[in-house]
């Protein structure tokens, strides 16, 4: 099970816990999100901009409206 | 006032002092103004002076704006995570939700409790309506956050001008489509004011319900499903106002009108001045270019911002929609009102003015370069706007 982050806000969509209040059951492969899915916390980043996120984001670094470190 | 210490590896360390810190409670605290009317009231015996709160706002906050002028401070990078980490921003505006209720139900038994002329009542859903108005950008700082406390005072909030549908709409209707002629929530170049909230107001709550269906359609629900949040705040704006006229009586219908049409203004005030005219470009595959700082106007005066959580901070606000108000920077060469937005919504009530103002500093933006083709322009207008402007490559020189 993988996860996938925003790039601009920090949201993580965690495969193994889904997102089930936009209706994707644990589970649910980010492949398998429709492409229309757009980041449910921040609305500007689409399904294309995610990019996988190996280890747990550090707190900091997830830290709402923090862009990424480089 | 408090210190922020961050020690950065390439940097050193950066020290930064908010400024704003404690200026902030004028945000918390504004709403409460609305209730000085009723104050004079009483001391005075007149109905006149009812009339201070609504005036005061539109035309002190103008001058206060142009006297006191513009901030252009910005907190260093590094210093963001511990703003956005500090209790005291954060509680600020939860507390300023139950504000909101307060002064709609105080002016609500004051409307119901003195014999009023049709004037008074109606510059007391005026008032009521304003602040009730402030609401929605109460809600507006709030829906955008992340945390389910946050947003569900949102959805509390929206409840006193009943705008339930604003957070939904807001955050995945305008800014996913902002700067583009579908967004019913940008004001096109040649529309008025008026002609513009026919348009976004209904095409607001078409989208707001359209999107909510949507995210419980795929939960397997229905739109009428009680886990519906547009639903959830009708329903207590339905007991807030079912009440209120129950027991204040049939007084009550006209003022709470008022104040619900106007509470909306307010919003299509904002929302009319914060993209007017600007166009994101579409590429070869006909999707809109990511929102760019330049597609939202940005006004940096100090006393409007205080008291409407930096929302004049726009292009930054845009760029990243979960950034907390005492975040929000500042940036040179971005497309700035020529006053904070109390001043230039007076401005755009008045559509020659508005259009005096605003139409040429419109094309002189360095990405527009008078090219009518790099502008959302009211196809209504365009004949028009391109008899006057057609030849106005030049006004960018």
């Amino acid at each position: 099970m993988a996860r996938f982050r925003c790039p601009d806000c920090g949201y993580v969509y965690d495969e193994a816990r889904g997102d089930p209040r936009e209706g994707y059951a644990p589970g649910v492969a980010f492949a398998a999100l429709p492409d229309s899915f757009v980041c449910p916390d921040c609305s500007v980043r689409d399904k294309a901009d995610f990019v996988a996120d190996e280890a747990p984001a550090h707190p900091i670094a997830a830290m709402p409206g923090t862009p990424p470190r480089a | 006032m408090k210190t922020f210490v961050v020690s950065d590896p390439q940097r050193g360390t950066i020290v930064y002092r908010d400024r704003k810190r404690h200026l902030w409670l004028a945000s918390l605290f504004y709403p409460l103004v609305a209730l000085s009317g009723v104050g004079l009231y009483w001391v005075a015996a007149a109905e006149w002076v009812l009339w201070i709160p609504v005036v005061s706002l539109y035309a002190g906050v103008s001058l206060l704006d142009h006297w006191v002028g513009a901030d252009p401070n910005n907190p260093p990078e590094a210093v963001v995570p511990l703003l956005e980490a500090d209790g005291y921003y954060r509680w600020l505006p939860m507390l300023t939700v139950p504000l909101h209720f307060a002064v709609l139900l105080a002016l609500a038994a004051f409307v119901a409790t003195h014999a009023l002329s049709a004037a008074g009542v109606a510059v007391a859903a005026l008032t009521a309506g304003l602040y009730s108005g402030l609401g929605i950008n109460t809600a507006h700082e709030l829906g955008h956050k992340k945390t389910e406390v946050e947003r569900r005072l949102a959805r509390i909030v929206l409840a006193v001008p009943v705008y339930g549908h604003f957070c939904v709409e807001h955050n995945r209707g305008h800014h996913r489509h902002v700067a583009t002629p579908e967004d019913p929530a940008s004001a096109r170049m040649g529309e008025s004011i008026y002609r513009f909230a026919l348009r976004e107001i209904p095409g607001g709550f078409r989208r707001g319900w359209a999107s909510e269906r949507e995210r419980l359609a795929r939960q397997g629900k229905s739109a009428w499903h009680l886990d519906n949040e547009i639903l959830q705040s009708y329903l207590l704006s339905a007991l807030l106002q079912g009440g209120l006229i129950a027991a204040g009586g049939l007084v009550m219908v006209p003022f709470l009108a008022i104040h619900n049409v106007f509470a909306w203004w307010q919003l299509t005030s904002a929302n009319y001045v914060e993209h007017y005219g600007l166009l994101r470009q579409r590429a070869a595959d006909g999707s809109y270019e990511r929102c760019q700082p330049h597609h939202s106007w940005n006004a940096d005066y100090v006393v409007s911002n205080l008291l409407i959580y930096h929302l004049e901070r726009h292009s930054d606000h845009h760029a990243h929609p979960t950034r907390r108000y005492q975040s929000l920077r500042s940036f040179a060469d971005l497309p700035t009102l020529p006053n904070g937005y109390f001043g230039m919504f007076l401005a755009a009530y008045v559509p020659p003015l508005w259009y005096a103002l605003m139409d040429r500093r419109l094309l002189a933006l360095p990405h527009i370069g008078g090219d009518l083709g790099r502008v959302n322009v009211d196809p209504a207008a365009r004949a028009r706007l391109e008899r006057r402007y057609g030849g106005a490559a030049s006004l960018a020189a």
